[in-house]
């Protein structure tokens, strides 16, 4: 879980008051970055990630090994091109990639656990914030982000309506709905049920409640897919075998794939942050910190939004993302909709889903080229 | 660019606000935009058309003009333009109802069942009318509500609605039509531009 020498970090000294009534102070934002600022600082696309993402958005991560979350999106003349502009992507507060979370130490040195404060998306975007006086950026050309990350750009924008020319939420939400809510719960309640979790207060990766966190991760899973997507890619196949064993292994490849899902998502993730991360995406609701108008959330920005949904994403279904359509055209706003064609669910941003890839580089190429 | 679109964006002012429903692959769009400094907006219920507009940099919302226009707040445009679609409606009465609620002002356009080719191919060949503006076979036209020059001129004046201007268009003839020469124009012209107000 820890490559400290592969991870940047900003120790944020200003102190920010989390909406919990906490305030945090002197603490690590973990970042990278693709592609270089022009000298105009006019280039700059700040990445959200979603719950089990983090700041290694392309390439090969350095913790995992394996290719970035959004390979397919960000990279040398991919949708998000880095030869062209410059990505900055955070691991969120709360997370365990390097930002300040739950495995860190207290100021006694004791590990928070539980004890870390609860944190909210306005949090984290208001923690992110900072980067942009690292680098010196006035103005962003664009945020994007999908699931927890468009939650993120939404709050982002609403935070701080004149520092990003385009805004680009993907399959998400303004206000997390109870069926997500529900989700979510599920997987904590098979964290917190793991007799390792100890109230949070597990100190090794040795003895972590990675069977309830894989528990999560597995059902979390299911809903990132479609139904369609499963039973073409799985159908009843059988897992290497001729027939049913009558007993409990896994006979059917989509529980072998699950299983396989579960245990490598614990190699790379913490459980407290798990349980963090999740609750700031349920106290999510963008609408009620504006006494119910989601229209006044966005009616400080001239930002040009585009945002995108999926017409198998049942998470986070198309209805949801026209809301905000809806609520940025009663305000009259600069707002572009696309619903895409794809049969692999919610996680169609995350994939190779070519209409989705060329309607984002169309957006931004071109809004660009109005610069 | 098609000479109905021509005569379209010669209604229009420079720098106004303006929302085209079914803008299809945005040709008319982009040429405001670039033409005449419009902030222009679409709405487009092919997903295939939507990307097209987004691909020539149009701000393009995927939608239904019978369900997505009531999200517009009243007058929220200087003009709304609907390109020969209204007759494809289920219920083009409440479609113009909204275009006239979303818009100052709106540009109707509507191929007319009353063009003497039209007339004719019923008449002597006794099959539904097949003509440049009215291209599909009776059982794939998405037309479900055919009407003239005529009816929709009566029509829009039963429901008090003021029309500014109302053109005729055959081939690259423009003419204005008026109570007195109604009869010949919903004859003669294969298309009537509407420019409306309530």
């Amino acid at each position: 879980m820890n490559t400290e020498k592969n991870i940047k970090t900003l120790i944020v000294n200003k102190p920010l008051k989390l909406d919990c009534g906490k305030t945090i102070k002197d603490f690590p934002i973990a970042y990278e970055t693709y592609g270089s600022l022009n000298s105009k600082k006019d280039n700059a696309i700040l990445v959200f990630h979603a719950l089990t993402g983090d700041q290694f958005v392309t390439g090969i991560n350095p913790a995992t090994n394996k290719e970035g979350w959004w390979s397919y999106a960000v990279g040398p003349d991919k949708a998000i091109d880095t030869n062209k502009y410059f990505v900055i992507c955070s691991n969120v507060i709360g997370g365990c990639m390097g930002s300040y979370g739950p495995s860190h130490k207290d100021p006694n040195q004791k590990i928070f656990g539980t004890n870390f404060p609860v944190i909210t998306i306005n949090d984290m975007v208001n923690a992110q914030y900072n980067l942009l006086d690292h680098f010196g950026i006035d103005k962003l050309f664009s945020i994007t982000g999908g699931s927890m990350g468009g939650m993120q750009v939404l709050q982002f924008i609403s935070n701080f309506p004149d520092k990003s020319k385009t805004v680009i939420p993907i399959a998400t939400t303004s206000s997390h709905s109870a069926q997500n809510i529900a989700f979510n719960e599920l997987g904590r309640q098979a964290i917190t049920a793991d007799s390792n979790w100890k109230d949070g207060n597990y100190t090794s990766n040795e003895t972590n409640p990675g069977k309830g966190l894989a528990v999560a991760r597995m059902a979390a899973h299911i809903t990132y897919l479609s139904k369609k997507g499963l039973q073409e890619k799985f159908g009843r196949k059988l897992q290497e075998r001729e027939d049913l064993k009558f007993g409990f292994d896994a006979d059917f490849q989509i529980e072998s794939y699950l299983r396989y899902q579960g245990s490598v998502f614990v190699d790379r993730f913490d459980a407290n942050s798990y349980l963090y991360i999740t609750r700031a995406m349920d106290y999510f609701d963008l609408a009620k910190q504006f006494n119910g108008n989601l229209s006044e959330a966005f009616k400080n920005t001239n930002a040009k939004f585009f945002i995108i949904s999926f017409t198998s994403d049942w998470l986070y279904p198309t209805q949801e993302n026209k809301d905000i359509v809806i609520a940025l055209n009663s305000i009259g706003a600069d707002v572009g909709f696309v619903e895409i064609e794809s049969d692999k669910g919610h996680d169609s941003f995350l994939l190779d889903v070519p209409d989705f890839l060329s309607a984002l580089k169309n957006f931004l190429d071109k809004s660009y080229e109005e610069n | 660019m098609k000479n109905e679109f021509q005569v379209i964006a010669d209604l229009i002012e420079k720098d106004k606000k303006v929302l085209d429903v079914g803008c299809a692959d945005g040709t008319l769009m982009k040429f405001l935009k670039d033409n005449k400094n419009i902030n222009i907006r679409g709405l487009e219920i092919s997903k295939e058309r939507v990307q097209e507009c987004i691909a020539k940099g149009l701000t393009v919302i995927e939608g239904n003009a019978e369900k997505d226009l009531k999200q517009f707040p009243d007058k929220s445009f200087d003009y709304v333009i609907l390109s020969q679609t209204l007759q494809a409606f289920l219920n083009p009465e409440l479609v113009l109802d909204e275009l006239l609620r979303v818009g100052k002002k709106a540009i109707v356009t509507i191929p007319n069942f009353g063009y003497w080719k039209v007339r004719f191919h019923l008449l002597f060949k006794g099959t539904m009318p097949i003509t440049k503006t009215l291209p599909d076979e009776w059982y794939n036209t998405p037309n479900l509500h055919m009407c003239t020059i005529k009816d929709f001129f009566h029509f829009v004046k039963s429901k008090d609605i003021r029309i500014f201007k109302s053109l005729a268009l055959s081939n690259l003839n423009k003419s204005t039509i008026n109570q007195s020469n109604l009869g010949v124009k919903n004859l003669f012209a294969d298309l009537g531009i509407f420019l409306i107000e309530k």
